[in-house]
C-alpha cells in the first residue's frame, strides 16, 4: 500500500509538468503580442518594451519556461499588473481558502443529499418515491449553474428572505452557492449510487448474507452500501474537481470574492500573470485531489492490491 | 413406506414458484413433492432449469420478489409450515435452523468482508456472542473446515483465498449454529475435480459428526450415488420420481430417469454431451406442453401423455413417479405415438 501511494505521487509529475506548460504557452499562444495588450491601449511603445522586458519576453522561449517552473517552485508566480500585489498573496491571502470552503461545503451537501436519494431509490425500485427522485436528479443534472443560483436568490434571498443575496462571511452567505454548486453533483452521485446499488444488490454474496438471517437493513447498509459505494467515490473525486469549474459562474453570480471570480475579473483586466497564477493554483488543487481520491479508492476496494 | 412426521425434518407439498417477468409467466416450480428423514440426505437431481435452485430458494424464501413468487404449497419445517411465518421468524430460522450452501463460491462472499467478519456474523446473530467470543468461534469453524492457520484465514478477504477454500469457508458459515438441516446448491459444479471430492467428503463427514439432515442439489449421479438416501429426479419444474437410491439405480421408472442413467458416461466410453441418450431439449419454460412435460422427447409417449399431466402416484414397491406408463390406464391406450416439435 505505501509503495502504490509513492508510486501515485510520482506518476502526477508528467501531469504536472503537462499542466504548467499549458498554463505556460497560454500566454504565447494568444493572438496579438501580450505585452501589448497588457500594458494597455494607451501605452507607448517605451512602456511596451519596458513591460516586454519585465515579463522576459525577450528570452527564447524554452528558458522562460524554466525561469517561471523554478519560480514558481519557490512560490513565486510573479506580481499582479492591476495590483501590484505577488500573485500568491492574491490567491492565498483568502480568494483560495473560500474557494475551497464553498467547494468542500457543495461536495458535502452532494455526497450527503445523492447518497440518501440513491439509497432511497434504489431499495424502492420503481415506487413513486424512486421515481420522483430521479426524476428530480434529472432536473439538477441539467440546470445551468447560473440559472440555478438566480432561481435561488430569488425564491429565498429576495422573495423569502431567508438567505442574504450576496457577500460572504457568514454561514448563511455560503448555503445558497454551495447549494448551487452542490446539485449537479448530488444529482450524478444519487444516479451512481442508484445503480451501482441495485447491481450489488442482485449480487449472490447478497442472497448469501439473506440466508446468514440477516435483517433487511443490515443488508443493504452493511453488504450492500459498502460495495456499491466503491464507484461511487471515483465520481465524488470528480465532482470536486468539475465543482471548482462551478465555482467561477457560481462566486460571479453571489458576488463572493473566490478564485473563480479572480480569474474572471483578472482576464477582463488582462492581467495575465494573475490568471495564469489562479489556473495554475486550481490545477494542481485538482491533481492532489484525484490523487487522493484514488488512493483511497484503493483503501475502500482493497481486491485491486492483488494485482 | 410412507413418513410418519416425526421421522421428516423437512415435508414440501404441491410447491409452485413463478416469475411474473415481461414476457410473461415462468413456472420455475410446479407441483413438487417431497420429504427429508432426519439425518438423512436427499439429492435433487434434474437438468439445468428444471428448477431445482428455485425450488431450494422458495423453501428458505430467498426469492427476490416480487417478480419471484411462491403461488402455492407447504414448507412444513419439523411440523410448522414456513411459508406461513412472519418476515421477522423467518430471519429466525435461516443460517439457524435451515442453512444454505450456493453454486459460486467466487461469488457468494462479500468482497469487503474478512472470512472471519462473514463467519462470525451469522454466529452473533443467531448465537448473541459477543465480538470475541463470536471471532474465536469463527476461527474454530475455520480449522473445523479443515483450513489450514484459521487464526491467519480468518483475517483475509475471500479474494485473497482459491475457490475451494472459499467453498469451506461457505461451509463454516452455514455449520457455524448448528442446523437440523442443511440445502448444498451444487455445492461443488464450479470447482476443479479434484477438489470437488474433498468438498464433499467434508459435508459428509460433518453431516454425520453433526447429525445434520441434508438436501443436496446436483446433477451428478455419481454423487447420488455416494451421498442420498433417497432421490427427487426433477423435469420442468416437476418431481418426475421421488424414490429410495438404491431403487433409483437398479429399477427407474420414469423414462425420463432411465434417459439420464443412460447418459452417464460409461467407462472408457467417450460419450459427448451429458444426455446423450436423450433427444430433442428442455421445453421453454413460457410454453410448456399441457400433458406430461417429457411427452415430446419420450420414446413411450402415447396420446394420453400429450393430451393430460399425470399425477404423482405410489407404485407397488413404494416408490412415486409421475408417468401414465404405471397407472391402469396405460394399458387401454394405442401404440405409442411420436410428436417430436
Ligand atoms: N430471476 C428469474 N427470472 C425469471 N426466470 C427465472 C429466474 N430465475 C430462474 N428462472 C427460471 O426458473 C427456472 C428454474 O431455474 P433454476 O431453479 O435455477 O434451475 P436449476 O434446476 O438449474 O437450478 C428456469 O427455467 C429459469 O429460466
Ligand atoms: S407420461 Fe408418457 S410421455 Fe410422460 S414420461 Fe410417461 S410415458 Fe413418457
Ligand atoms: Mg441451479
Amino acid at each position: 500500500m505505501f509503495l502504490y501511494i509513492v508510486r501515485r505521487i510520482f506518476q502526477t509529475i508528467p501531469v504536472m509538468i503537462g499542466v504548467t506548460l499549458a498554463v505556460f504557452l497560454m500566454m504565447h499562444l494568444i493572438p496579438g503580442d501580450a505585452a501589448k495588450i497588457m500594458a494597455g491601449e494607451n501605452a507607448n511603445p517605451e512602456q511596451i518594451e519596458q513591460m516586454r522586458e519585465n515579463l522576459g519576453l525577450n528570452e527564447p522561449l524554452y528558458q522562460q519556461y524554466f525561469s517561471f517552473i523554478g519560480n514558481a517552485v519557490q512560490g513565486d508566480l510573479g506580481n499582479s499588473i492591476r495590483t501590484s500585489r505577488a500573485v500568491t498573496s492574491e490567491i492565498f491571502d483568502s480568494r483560495f481558502w473560500i474557494t475551497v470552503q464553498l467547494a468542500l461545503v457543495g461536495t458535502v451537501l452532494a455526497v450527503i443529499f445523492g447518497l440518501l436519494a440513491g439509497i432511497i431509490s434504489a431499495t424502492r425500485k420503481y415506487s413513486f418515491a424512486d421515481v420522483s427522485l430521479m426524476v428530480i436528479a434529472l432536473f439538477g443534472l441539467s440546470m445551468p449553474n447560473f440559472w440555478l443560483g438566480i432561481m435561488l436568490i430569488y425564491l429565498f434571498s429576495v422573495n423569502l428572505g431567508w438567505f442574504p443575496v450576496a457577500g460572504w462571511g457568514t454561514w448563511e452567505h455560503m448555503i445558497l452557492p454551495a447549494i448551487t454548486l452542490g446539485t449537479a453533483g448530488a444529482a450524478i452521485i444519487a444516479r451512481m449510487t442508484r445503480s451501482s446499488m441495485l447491481e450489488v444488490m442482485d449480487q449472490d454474496y447478497i442472497r448469501t448474507a439473506y440466508a446468514k438471517g440477516v435483517s433487511d437493513k443490515l443488508v443493504i447498509y452493511k453488504h450492500g452500501l459498502r460495495n456499491a459505494l466503491i464507484p461511487v467515490v471515483t465520481v465524488v473525486g470528480l465532482q470536486f474537481g468539475t465543482l471548482l469549474g462551478g465555482a467561477v459562474i457560481t462566486e460571479t453570480v453571489f458576488a463572493v470574492n473566490g478564485l473563480g471570480r479572480l480569474v474572471i475579473d483578472s482576464i477582463r483586466a488582462h492581467d495575465f500573470p494573475m490568471v495564469q497564477g489562479t489556473i495554475l493554483v486550481c490545477a494542481v488543487l485538482f491533481v492532489v485531489v484525484n490523487t487522493m481520491v484514488d488512493i483511497s479508492y484503493r483503501l475502500l476496494n482493497k481486491r485491486i492490491d492483488l494485482n | 413406506m410412507s413418513l410418519t412426521k416425526e421421522e421428516s425434518i423437512l415435508e414440501v407439498r404441491n410447491l409452485r414458484t413463478s416469475f411474473f417477468t415481461d414476457e410473461g409467466e415462468v413456472k420455475a416450480v410446479d407441483g413438487v413433492d417431497f420429504s427429508i428423514e432426519k439425518g438423512k440426505t436427499l439429492g435433487i437431481v434434474g437438468e439445468s432449469g428444471s428448477g431445482k435452485s428455485i425450488t431450494s430458494l422458495s423453501i428458505l424464501r430467498l426469492l427476490q420478489e416480487p417478480v419471484g413468487r411462491i403461488k402455492e404449497g407447504e414448507v412444513i419445517f419439523k411440523g410448522e409450515d414456513l411459508l406461513k411465518k412472519s418476515k421477522k421468524q423467518m430471519m429466525a430460522i435461516r443460517g439457524n435452523n435451515i442453512s444454505m450452501i450456493f453454486q459460486e463460491p467466487m461469488t457468494s462472499l462479500n468482497p469487503t468482508l474478512t472470512c472471519g467478519e462473514q463467519i462470525a456474523e451469522s454466529i452473533r446473530i443467531h448465537q448473541k456472542l459477543n465480538k470475541k467470543k463470536a471471532w474465536e468461534k469463527s476461527v474454530e469453524m475455520l480449522k473445523l473446515v479443515g483450513i489450514p492457520s484459521p487464526e491467519k484465514r480468518a483475517k483475509q478477504y475471500p479474494f485473497e483465498l482459491s475457490g475451494g477454500m472459499r467453498q469451506r469457508v461457505m461451509i463454516a458459515i452455514s455449520l457455524a449454529c448448528n442446523p437440523e438441516l442443511l440445502i448444498a446448491d451444487e455445492p461443488t459444479t464450479a470447482l476443479d475435480v479434484t477438489i470437488q471430492a474433498q468438498i464433499l467428503e467434508l459435508i459428509k463427514k460433518l453431516q454425520e459428526d453433526m447429525g445434520t439432515s441434508l438436501m443436496i442439489i446436483t446433477h451428478d449421479l455419481g454423487v447420488v450415488a455416494e451421498m442420498c438416501d433417497k432421490v427427487a429426479v426433477m423435469y420442468c419444474g416437476k418431481v418426475v420420481e421421488y424414490a429410495d437410491v438404491k431403487t433409483v439405480f437398479t429399477d427407474p421408472k420414469h423414462p425420463y430417469t432411465i434417459g439420464l442413467l443412460n447418459s452417464v458416461p460409461k467407462h472408457d466410453e467417450d460419450v459427448e454431451g451429458d444426455l446423450a441418450i436423450i433427444t430433442g431439449s428442455v421445453p421453454s419454460p413460457f410454453n410448456l406442453p399441457s400433458g406430461c412435460s417429457f411427452a415430446p422427447r419420450c420414446p413411450s409417449a402415447k396420446e394420453i401423455c400429450h393430451a393430460t399431466l399425470p399425477e404423482l402416484a405410489e407404485t407397488s414397491d413404494g416408490d412415486k413417479v409421475r408417468c401414465w406408463i404405471y397407472t391402469d390406464q396405460w394399458e387401454k391406450e394405442g401404440e405409442a405415438v411420436s410428436r417430436h416439435e
